[in-house]
């Protein structure tokens, strides 16, 4: 299989060719921006200290720093999920959330629960975490890695017993940290486009005719990510 | 009191596809028309602009260009014994929403159904003989032919644009299209889409099997191109941003690139945005309507419109509720039978196989939303359903449409789902596979069907629409079929591993992952009141200044996706209403 390495793509963008001359105008290098709070200091707007510290926690495991490419906490996923929590998405303001609820109906009905997806979190976590002190005697944030994973498999595949209206508390952890992993740093999270420099996608670039033709066959496109901002990686 | 505004000759229900159709012919008649829409206005200007809409998150997972369904949903439930429960958040299928509707986010799969889908009962009683026919499904004719609607087809893909390879000219079979489709009056506007690797793989392999390959008509273009209201668009770029995206590049059609700025020239055209209707309004009689009520947001109160001529060309889905509310047709009743108005409600019976290849790379993110090749070789009208035990058929396809990694991470089932496995698959697995797919029919059944849910309530107050739906063992023995067919020719592609996800028997209906947004049905037309709710001509059967557009009028679901017969049943609509209605108001039939 092949294997991209943007970093090396990319000084070659920089140094050869029109073509980059004339994107370099648009497209600002990261180094040029802003750096943003460290994640260590940055204040959650949705979730108090306790929470915070699962969120940290729970994404480290579910996208690991160890071995090639970027982990959730390098990629800010954490405060991706902060903000969705506190925004629409979290507050399911565009959803239908009139009862009679049924929460413990099939789950081929899709969402029942009467709380918001920043309610499930919440409650999730709270009855994850006391779950955790009574089979690890440790909140989550406070254990090894090895038991975080343990107790997460546990979660993903329903041995934590949770109330039914927490029951899709995982999937929306889960789906939420892949989110914040790959959509554009505008978001909060692909700190510095770093999943999508990992795994080869451009980004917004948005215009690729010229790819289709047979020639370019099994070659790997050159050009690093750019984002909806204008940065380029 | 409502307030009342001034008198229209026709008030269209919902500004997408057929309401921008409508719009525009009507309107060349000299009529004053009046088109209501719910939601926002939309334009490619600023909505669909780069860079902003190449925002995977707000519009391809979070729905930016859908219907809320706070502002509007259904209700579910498998069968008549069940109590239905929202569809809370969006899932298996995504209305539109605003100007434009779905035409704004579809892909631009453009295709004609088959002659003999038009007449499905009549196909299977004449060819395989009636007691082959399930005592529960509910399959009926059309009550229009492909040859009468074939002009209409002709024009639609002339006015949308639509890039391809035709197959069959009068009877004349062409090499490289698709061999068993109707015959067409004449080619397709524009050539076919240059196509990306996965497609031609898929081509290669099907015609070394001596299936016949065809590339999929596409309604994005594959070169500059001007329609007949005057309107451009420019070759699609492969943006890999189109299902669920406006197009960024003028490239895909849709009724802001093919009509809305040509319509939105006629004075005697106007639309009032953020209004949606609550209810066709009909005379004491009952056999006419008087115009329609509607609920301004802006101004926060209700307003009858009066027209002499209402349309309705919102989403299938929203047309049935509409009827229903306003009482228009008889409610049907699954225990009797008897009653149309939400009959025959039907969707999409779809399966696929996941190639993966480990040396083979194929820049995902390089798509085009019609981009691919098809094979009709197990189409309707080639499968002898006495011999194989179902009723049905299905296009089988390959093509890439994007690679944003959200919702396009395809992942081997060893891949684990998260943690350090998860990570180093990604990187392994991302771009180095591709799907062939079974996009087939879904035949209508006695208990499949939308009426008014007794329990919840939308936020004017009026009963949600419920839906009774489930798979059926016919439409899964169809799309098994299918798998039999697909498997072996993903295994001819010696890919590294392989995976199949097709309905099983006793698979029931999930609301939650994303299928298809081709519902059909409820609205169905016929050439029987008692059996239908519109006549041949879209005209309702009992108040006959009411037409409905859309895929309500199916009567099962067909084998491609419905939009172009969506586009031709409105031009047919359209010109009996100018040709013949026009000039002396009265039911068609």
């Amino acid at each position: 299989m092949s294997t991209r390495d943007f970093r090396t793509t990319r000084r070659q963008f920089l140094t050869g060719g029109a073509a980059g001359a004339a994107l370099s105008t648009v497209a600002r290098p990261l180094a040029a921006q802003e750096p943003p709070v460290p994640l260590e200091q940055y204040r959650a707007e949705y979730f108090n200290a306790a929470e915070w510290a699962f969120i940290m926690a729970a994404t480290a495991r579910l996208i690991p720093a160890d071995g090639d490419g970027p982990g959730a906490l390098e990629t800010r996923v954490p405060v991706f999920i902060d903000r969705e929590m506190a925004g629409e998405f979290g507050q399911a303001a565009t959803w239908y959330m009139e009862g009679p609820y049924q929460p413990d109906a099939a789950p081929l009905f899709g969402y029942q629960s009467p709380l918001t997806p920043a309610e499930v979190y919440r409650g999730g976590i709270s009855a994850f975490n006391d779950w955790c002190e009574r089979h690890h005697d440790a909140a989550f944030a406070d254990l090894d890695a090895d038991a975080q994973d343990e107790a997460l498999s546990a979660l993903d595949s329903g041995e934590v017993p949770l109330e039914p209206e927490l029951r899709d508390f995982f999937d929306l952890l889960l789906q939420n940290t892949k989110e914040g992993y790959f959509a554009d740093p505008k978001h909060g999270g692909n700190h510095e486009m770093a999943s999508w420099v990992y795994i080869g996608f451009p980004g917004a670039r948005a215009s690729f005719l010229e790819w289709t033709d047979p020639s370019k066959d099994n070659v790997p496109y050159p050009l690093g990510p750019v984002s909806i901002a204008g940065e380029r990686a | 009191m409502a307030r009342e505004e001034k008198r229209k000759d026709v008030v269209i229900v919902g500004l997408g596809w057929t309401g921008a159709m409508l719009g525009i012919e009507l309107a060349d008649e000299g009529l004053e028309v009046l088109a209501l829409e719910r939601g926002p206005d939309r334009d490619t200007v600023p909505d669909f602009q780069y860079p902003d809409v190449a925002d995977e998150l707000k519009y391809g997972v979070r729905y930016g260009f859908m219907q809320k369904p706070k502002n509007s949903t259904v209700t579910m439930r498998h069968n008549t014994g069940e109590t239905a429960l929202p569809y809370r958040h969006l899932g298996s299928f995504l209305p539109g929403d605003g100007v434009g509707g779905a035409g704004v986010h579809w892909n631009g799969h453009n295709w004609r159904a088959m002659a003999e889908e038009f007449r499905l009962r009549s196909y299977v009683e004449e060819e395989f003989g009636a007691d082959i026919i399930p005592d529960d499904m509910t399959i009926q004719d059309w009550g229009v032919t492909y040859d009468e609607l074939e002009p209409h087809f002709d024009r639609f893909e002339y006015m949308a644009g639509i890039s391809g390879q035709a197959g069959n000219i009068n009877g004349e079979i062409i090499p490289g299209g698709n061999p068993f489709e109707a015959p067409r009056s004449r080619d397709y506007p524009m050539p076919p889409l240059a196509q990306t690797l996965d497609g031609r793989m898929f081509r290669d392999a099907a015609d070394a099997m001596g299936l016949h390959p065809f590339p999929r008509p596409a309604a994005n273009a594959s070169e500059a191109y001007v329609n007949e209201y005057g309107m451009q668009l420019g070759p699609c770029n492969y943006c890999g941003f189109c299902e669920r995206f406006g197009c960024l590049n003028y490239s895909k059609s849709s009724p802001q690139t093919c009509i809305l700025d040509a319509l939105k020239r006629r004075t005697n055209f106007s639309y009032r945005t953020h209004c949606e209707v609550l209810k066709v309004e009909k005379a004491a009689d009952g056999k006419t309507a008087t115009g329609v009520t509607y609920w301004d947001e802006k101004a926060g109160e209700e307003v009858f419109q009066p027209a002499d001529l209402v349309i309705l060309a919102a989403y299938q889905l929203h047309n049935v509720h509409l009827m229903l509310l306003s009482e228009l047709g008889e409610p049907y009743n699954p225990q009797t039978g008897e009653g149309v108005t939400g009959k025959n409600y039907a969707y999409q019976m779809n399966g696929g196989t996941a190639l993966f290849f480990e040396d083979v790379d194929f820049n995902p993110f390089v798509g085009a939303g019609s981009n691919g090749y098809c094979i009709d070789d197990y189409a309707i009208n080639q499968i002898d359903f006495a011999a194989e035990g179902f009723i049905g058929g299905s296009y089988i396809s390959a093509g890439q449409f994007n690679g944003q990694p959200i919702r396009s991470m395809r992942l081997p089932g060893d891949v684990p789902k998260w943690g350090a496995g998860w990570k180093e698959g990604i990187k392994k697995w991302y771009g180095h596979s591709m799907s062939i797919g079974s996009h087939g029919s879904n035949m209508a059944y006695r208990d499949c069907y939308l009426d008014l849910d007794p329990t919840y309530k939308d936020q004017h107050g009026r009963p949600l629409m419920r839906m009774t739906f489930d798979w059926k063992d016919n439409d899964i023995r169809m799309t098994q079929f299918m798998r039999r067919k697909i498997e072996p020719i993903a295994q001819s592609m010696n890919p590294t591993s392989w995976a199949s996800g097709y309905k099983d028997a006793g698979a029931k209906y999930d609301l939650r992952p994303y299928q298809t947004t081709h519902n059909v049905g409820g609205t169905i037309m016929g050439d029987d009141p008692k059996t239908s709710v519109l006549n041949r001509y879209l005209q309702c059967w009992d108040v006959h200044n009411v037409f409905a557009m859309g895929a309500g009028a199916f009567p099962q679901n067909i084998q491609y996706n419905p939009t172009g017969v969506v586009g031709a049943l409105a031009y047919w609509a359209a010109e009996a209403i100018r040709k013949d209605y026009l000039p002396n108001p009265r039911p068609l039939v």
